[in-house]
């Protein structure tokens, strides 16, 4: 009993640590870069700003990556189509609100259009020139494909490594899909040239950072959301399908109910990252589809630590932090640097850097347990003397040993 | 139907093959309600194949199946098959190591089984005292907040006999109970399923000749997909072809 509740209070707090820095991130840096006068040690460059949102952004994907792989098993290796879905819902809305300011000055039709001699927009731009309308598109589609996807592939009992296949299919189709001019997205260069969003200029001071305070917020919400999910009924069953589903199957649970509601949970997410991306990186065209971005999130997730919430966005923030180190300063070497990486953290930290953390507490607390449940066995033994009748439910609230995790 | 009316479970003229293999062969089986029955025979002899048919996982190539005499199996999968009251424990304990043995006893609780209910659920005090009577028939009390994967082989097993219990089923399946179990682990189980036999239908699947005549019901020996004989253990035990089956010519 003490046990359980010790770990769930750990877990707790870890969670309420998490949502309060990311909120405390979410003043903080925005102060830093407009307070702060520029040339004063405190103040925050644009550009440092727009990289941590961008990292916040990546962070709320591998916390979508998270949901589905670490607590459910699905190994998805298209993840980064989801998130590039929302990104290219809310490109479409910052380009209708170019408007006659683009290269051609049609107020309709954006320049990539008029450069392809259409006439007239096609009928999935319609009402993307409404916030509302595109905030709702950008967890509506990728949560429709999702539903759509898994639907079919957890009803036909597609799991392992040919689910992974096909997850990696679906986005590299879509990267070619999103390649053809004929699509009507942009083509090969996609959507860019961005001006306002909801009125403010993207390439403001204030605007970037309020966006970065929108993306904090709205991770802070993804951890919360998925703390929720996770202690509820559900989330015991959504790791009970991890760890035996046939099991689950013959209790009279449908298994594939349970894995499609958090696949979808999981997309809208990694959607609504993508759509806070986009302008904030001011590009949104087809590489975002390539495969290996979808790789890249499963190493982020792996590196953080799998089933742990915190782990994926400690993960994502550091490896890409290394990125940007890496390609500024050895460009060559990234892909080697990834690489090994992943090697080594399948071999030494198969847990990740929660998970190693986890188990060093473990082990101390261990080692104290031990030492104080020598005393308390003397304490213990005085007691049940006292009151011979002692039932073991009482006698359980000593200290015992904690399980290893 | 008629002839059906009293039982529980009814298979007739089941045949299943595999790439050809016939694992279940013109198989007929009765299983009267409240009846508690031992399957016996040598491996192969497709008795984990019968409980992947009635449990919907494996469909029959002809026969029927059915269950309390009207509903016919074969038109169900797994999911709908375990709501109308078919519990089944596997050959290898297979309960949710990553969770409480409380938590294990919850997922089985009969009740709603769809994604909403569970995600806004809350524990009633009705539901902790049938999980507090399921942890004492199966006498894991003491371990209830104990992670499922540090129990004992033996105590995993009583584990899942829980869980279908809790699943409230009208027929309990249960594959090779005590497989690795030490006698005084099989002594438990046996008492059990014994327990459990008064208020439930119960087909076992079992090797050991001990812990059948332990359980002391009828027994059906099964050989090459279909019966070989049925009668008292000591019926089956002294019947020619079993003894020839299982010590070989």
């Amino acid at each position: 009993m003490i046990t359980g509740k010790f770990f769930a209070a750990g877990a707790d707090r870890r969670i309420a640590i998490t949502i309060a820095v990311l909120l405390a991130v979410a003043i903080i840096v925005p102060l830093l870069n407009l307070v702060a006068p520029p040339g004063s040690a405190l103040h925050m460059p644009p550009y440092v700003v727009a990289l941590l949102g961008k990292y916040l952004c990546y962070a709320m994907l591998a916390l979508a990556l998270d949901l589905v792989w670490g607590y459910c098993g699905i190994l998805s290796l298209g993840h980064a189509a989801f998130f590039a879905l929302g990104g290219y819902a809310m490109g479409m809305y910052l380009m209708r609100q170019i408007g006659d300011r683009g290269v051609y000055a049609n107020p309709i039709l954006p320049d990539f259009m008029v450069f392809l001699n259409w006439k007239e927009l096609p009928w999935f731009w319609y009402g993307f020139d409404q916030f509302w309308f595109a905030a709702l598109m950008v967890m509506l589609v990728p949560g429709a494909l999702a539903f759509g996807f898994g639907w079919l592939a957890f009803r036909s009992r597609v799991t392992g490594v040919y689910l992974s296949i096909i997850t990696q299919a679906l986005t590299y189709a879509l990267l070619l899909a999103f390649f053809r001019n004929d699509m009507g997205f942009g083509g090969n260069n996609g959507l860019t040239d961005f001006k306002d969003i909801l009125g403010f200029n993207v390439q403001a001071d204030s605007t970037r950072s309020a966006l970065f305070a929108a993306t904090a917020i709205a991770l802070a919400l993804a951890v919360f959301v998925t703390w929720r999910i996770i202690g509820s009924k559900y989330g015991k069953l959504l790791m009970a399908v991890r760890d035996a589903e046939s099991r689950t199957r013959f209790l009279g649970w449908r298994a594939e109910n349970v894995k499609l509601f958090a696949f979808t949970v999981s997309a809208v997410m990694a959607g609504i990252a993508g759509a806070l991306y986009v302008p904030q990186v001011g590009i949104i065209n087809p590489g975002e589809f390539e495969p290996a971005n979808s790789i890249e999130v499963v190493v982020w997730a792996a590196v953080g630590g799998r089933a742990t919430i915190v782990g994926p966005i400690i993960g994502a923030v550091l490896v890409n932090t290394g990125k940007s180190y890496f390609t500024g300063a050895l460009p060559d070497y990234w892909l080697f640097a990834l690489g090994a990486l992943f090697i080594a953290v399948t071999l030494f930290l198969p847990k990740g850097i929660v998970g190693m953390w986890d188990a060093w507490k473990t082990r101390r607390k261990d080692h104290k347990a031990a030492a104080a449940e020598d005393r308390a066995y003397a304490l213990n033994a005085a007691s049940a003397e006292a009151e011979a009748g002692g039932t073991w439910a009482e006698r359980k609230t000593g200290p015992e040993p904690q399980p290893a995790e | 139907m008629s002839e059906k009316g009293h039982t529980i479970l009814y298979l007739d003229g089941v045949s299943v093959s595999f790439d050809g293999f016939r694992a279940i062969n013109n198989l007929s089986l009765v299983l009267d309600k409240g009846e508690m029955r031992a399957i016996i025979g040598p491996n192969g002899a497709g008795k984990t194949t019968m409980m992947d048919i009635v449990t919907g996982k494996t469909r029959p190539d002809t026969g029927e199946v059915f269950f309390n005499g009207k509903v016919d199996l074969t038109k169900h999968d797994e999911a709908e098959i375990a709501m109308m009251g078919i519990g089944r424990k596997f050959q290898k304990p297979t309960v949710f190591e990553s969770h409480s043995v409380e938590d294990n006893i919850m997922l089985a609780l009969s009740g709603p089984r769809s994604i909403f209910p569970a995600l806004f659920h809350r524990s009633s005090p009705e539901e902790k005292r049938r999980i507090d009577e399921i942890l004492a028939t199966i006498r894991l009390e003491a371990k209830r907040d104990d992670l499922a994967a540090n129990l004992s082989h033996g105590q995993k097993q009583w584990l899942e006999i829980g869980m279908l219990l809790a699943q409230d089923p009208k027929l309990l399946l249960v594959d090779e109970p005590v497989a690795g179990m030490t006698d005084a682990e099989t002594e438990e189980t046996a008492r059990l399923l014994k327990e459990i036999a008064k208020t439930h239908s119960v087909i076992v699947v079992e090797h050991d000749m001990h812990f059948v005549r332990e359980l002391d019901v009828k027994v059906t020996c099964l050989h090459e997909g279909s019966v070989l004989s049925e009668g008292t253990l000591d019926f089956v035990s002294a019947d020619e072809r079993v003894v020839e089956v299982y010590l070989g010519r």
